[in-house]
């Protein structure tokens, strides 16, 4: 018996000799063995950013066969961009509920009850846009540390407290703004975010240092699992990361400051404020994540909750903090909406709102399972959200068009999330 | 066995109750340095409540527990921790979605400042992988989710001993393990022994305990049935003293009668 077991073991260790002993990460790494690392990542069921990107593609295509006068008109794609701040900066805090396996399905009308606080304490108490939208931020917490009190205190299931919280939010929202009513937002900080641009140079400034800064922690971090012998990218893919984000920064930095007035005499150019607020928000969030304590627990109470548990990690509170982190950001969310609109209405955050950001997330790459999910998912999957929101309105579709279509998208990148992860189930991933 | 020094681990008189059920009754354990202890008995013979007593779990009724010759108390799971006892549980606690490293310091991440110490980390989860001659991982970037049964209670077992631990304790580790896999960890729960760290194993399986096994403490209904060296027993008479409380001149005097 004991021979037998001895032979088969060796049978076993001899077949497994050539990816043993940490093989994978002593081996010379190149781009092509990268290459082919990554796409047998993709077979089994680790789609990254690329449902996004092919995404982005196609619609981009789509849209500009079929509106080829407008849709890539500078301004256009200036407003594309506007349009996909409030969905991406909501999108990023669903990434944290989503990676939990939790949902907030009151995130949405969340951010019209905060930006209806903001909007009448500007307009109704004369305070200045700090307070108001101090106060808008701080509604954003109460209510997420409210939601993560009844998810992970009560153990109320996360989609019926939220749910309740989708129909009671919309409740204070009316409440506060009167039936029909509009709230109109005239502050020149509010007003700004969406609305007004940066000094050319300024963005320029701005894009340089992203670049440079990202640049720098990748090309330092190689550096040092190079001397430490750890496992890591191959230089060519480091390179690679660098010259697309900085083509992407760069070239969206040029575009947004060329003159896209609509009359020549006009002269419209600059990067919206709201764009390097976005961008912070998913710098912050990619570094809390990533980089900290705190996001690696995240993850592991989205992996493994019993295993978080066993570690000594602290799951109410982790739980409770998504919450918090969601309705917080769901808040500036609702500032930056409130701020494209210049107004506030009941209806605010409510409609498509929700969908469109839990799609984002999705489309993006984080999984409605939990578990898995990056910051950077929030933006690829807003400007996917966004262009077809911002391709329908070009093709002037209807009301009941756009439901259907927005409600399709969201099933669509469901089902990819749901096979991608019965894939990697199969494949061990 | 050559009685050097104090054990590891010395449990003397332990009783534990639930309510009006009485489990453990007057439980002598003792666990040496660079041996394994195997723990046996049938279902519900009150290994696992042992262990949760010593893991500082359910901690015990009454009874003396002395950890290198010191009596302590256990009063919880940080009190065992803190001493240096590390159990890997049944159903193992590991996320699938991390890597071996991520999982390895799970709970116990390093930082510098407030960033992850990623390169520390990864360095020492791979010299304790080393240590313990675990040479069937690819990379300890790997996620879990990718490792095969024997590969994931190879990482648990690693964990535990990253932590400086002085008493490892396994809770049926090759139960859901094929052959191959079962020969890497009893492989490995050796070189745990061999490395100084005392090693209590719970098992069902009579090959597994007599392949690796020092000494052989058997359970009977919540008592000591025997305590024994490997070398001085059969895998018949173990299997008896499990079923039966004794065999032969082994075993509880009166094994009929409780
Ligand atoms: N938490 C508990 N509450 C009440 N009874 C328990 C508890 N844990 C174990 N027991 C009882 O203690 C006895 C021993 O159980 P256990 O230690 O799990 O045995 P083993 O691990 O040897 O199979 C069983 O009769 C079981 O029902
Ligand atoms: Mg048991």
């Amino acid at each position: 018996m004991s021979i037998r077991t001895n032979k088969e073991a060796a049978v076993k260790v001899a077949a497994n000799l050539a990816d043993s002993g940490f093989a994978a990460d002593r081996r010379e790494q190149t781009l092509g063995t990268a290459l082919t690392d990554y796409w047998t990542r993709v077979r089994s069921g680790d789609l990254g950013s690329l449902p996004a990107i092919l995404g982005l593609v196609a619609l981009v295509t789509l849209f500009t066969v079929l509106r080829p006068e407008t849709f890539l008109s500078k301004g256009n794609i200036a407003n594309l961009f506007v349009q996909a701040l409030p969905v991406t900066i909501l999108a990023l805090g669903l990434v944290f509920v989503l990676l939990l396996g939790e949902i907030d399905l009151s995130a949405g009308v969340a951010s019209g009850v905060c930006a209806a606080v903001m909007a009448k304490l500007i307009v109704e108490a004369g305070q200045p846009w700090f307070v108001a939208v101090a106060a808008a931020l701080v509604t954003g917490l109460v209510i997420g540390t409210a939601i993560g009190a009844l998810v992970s205190l009560v153990r109320i299931p996360s989609f019926v407290v939220t749910l309740a919280l989708f129909l009671g939010l919309q409740g204070i929202t009316l409440r506060l703004i009167g039936d029909g009513g509009t709230v109109p937002v005239r502050d020149d900080v509010v007003v700004a975010l969406a609305n007004r641009n940066m000094p050319i140079w300024l963005g320029w400034v701005l894009a340089l240092v992203c670049v440079a800064g990202f640049a720098a922690v990748e090309l330092l971090r190689h550096q040092r699992q190079r001397k430490r012998g750890l496992a890591g990218r191959p230089f060519g893919v480091t390179a690679a990361r660098i010259t697309v984000l900085a083509v992407a920064v760069l070239g969206g930095t040029y575009l947004l400051s060329l003159n896209r007035a609509a009359t020549p005499s006009f002269d419209l150019r600059g990067v919206p404020w709201g764009v390097p607020l976005v961008a912070l928000l998913v710098v912050v969030c990619t570094f809390v994540l990533g980089r900290t304590v705190y996001g690696r627990h995240v993850y592991a109470v989205g992996g493994n909750a019993e295993a978080a548990r066993r570690a000594g990690i602290n799951v109410t509170w982790i739980r409770m903090s998504v919450f918090m982190i969601g309705s917080f950001l769901a808040a500036l969310s609702g500032i930056v909406l409130a701020s494209r609109l210049n107004s506030v209405t009941p209806d605010l955050g409510a409609n498509t709102t929700l969908l469109y950001a839990v799609g984002a997330a999705v489309i993006g790459g984080t999984s409605l399972f939990g578990g898995k999910g990056r910051a950077h998912d929030a933006l690829l999957g807003g400007l996917v959200i966004a262009t077809i929101d911002n391709g329908l309105g070009l093709l002037g579709a209807k009301a009941y068009a756009n439901m259907l279509i927005t409600g399709l998208v969201l099933l669509f990148a469901a089902s990819i999330d749901a096979l991608a992860r019965r894939r990697r189930a199969a494949t061990g991933r | 066995m050559a009685e050097n020094a104090h054990p590891v681990l010395r449990l003397t008189g332990v009783n534990k109750s639930f309510g009006a059920v009485h489990v453990l009754h007057d439980v002598d354990f003792a666990v040496h340095a660079g041996k394994v202890t195997a723990l046996v008995g049938d279902n519900g013979a009150g290994k696992s409540t042992l262990i949760k007593g010593i893991a500082g779990i359910h901690p015990f009724d009454s009874g003396r527990i002395e950890f290198e010759g010191r009596e302590v108390v256990v009063g919880g799971p940080r009190d065992a921790a803190a001493l240096g006892i590390e159990v890997v549980y049944q159903d193992l606690a590991l996320a699938d979605n991390l890597d071996i490293v991520q999982n390895m310091f799970l709970g116990r991440e390093r930082t510098r400042g407030v960033l992850l110490d990623e390169a520390s980390m990864e360095q020492s989860a791979r010299e304790t992988l080393t240590r313990l001659s675990v040479r069937t991982v690819k990379s300890v970037r790997q996620q879990v989710a990718s490792l095969s049964g024997g590969q994931r209670q190879t990482v648990a077992i690693a964990k535990a001993v990253l932590w400086e631990s002085k008493l490892v304790i396994l809770d049926e580790p090759t139960a859901a393990l094929g052959v191959a896999q079962t020969r890497q960890v009893l492989d490995l729960i050796r070189r745990l022994a061999d490395t100084g760290h005392a090693v209590v194993l719970i098992s069902h399986n009579m090959n597994d305990v007599f392949e690796v096994a020092d000494r052989i403490t058997a359970l009977y209904l919540g008592r000591v049935a025997a305590d024994v060296a490997r070398a001085d027993v059969t895998s018949t008479e173990v299997v008896e003293l499990i079923t039966a409380g004794r065999s032969g001149d082994l075993g509880l005097a009166t094994a009929e009668t409780l």
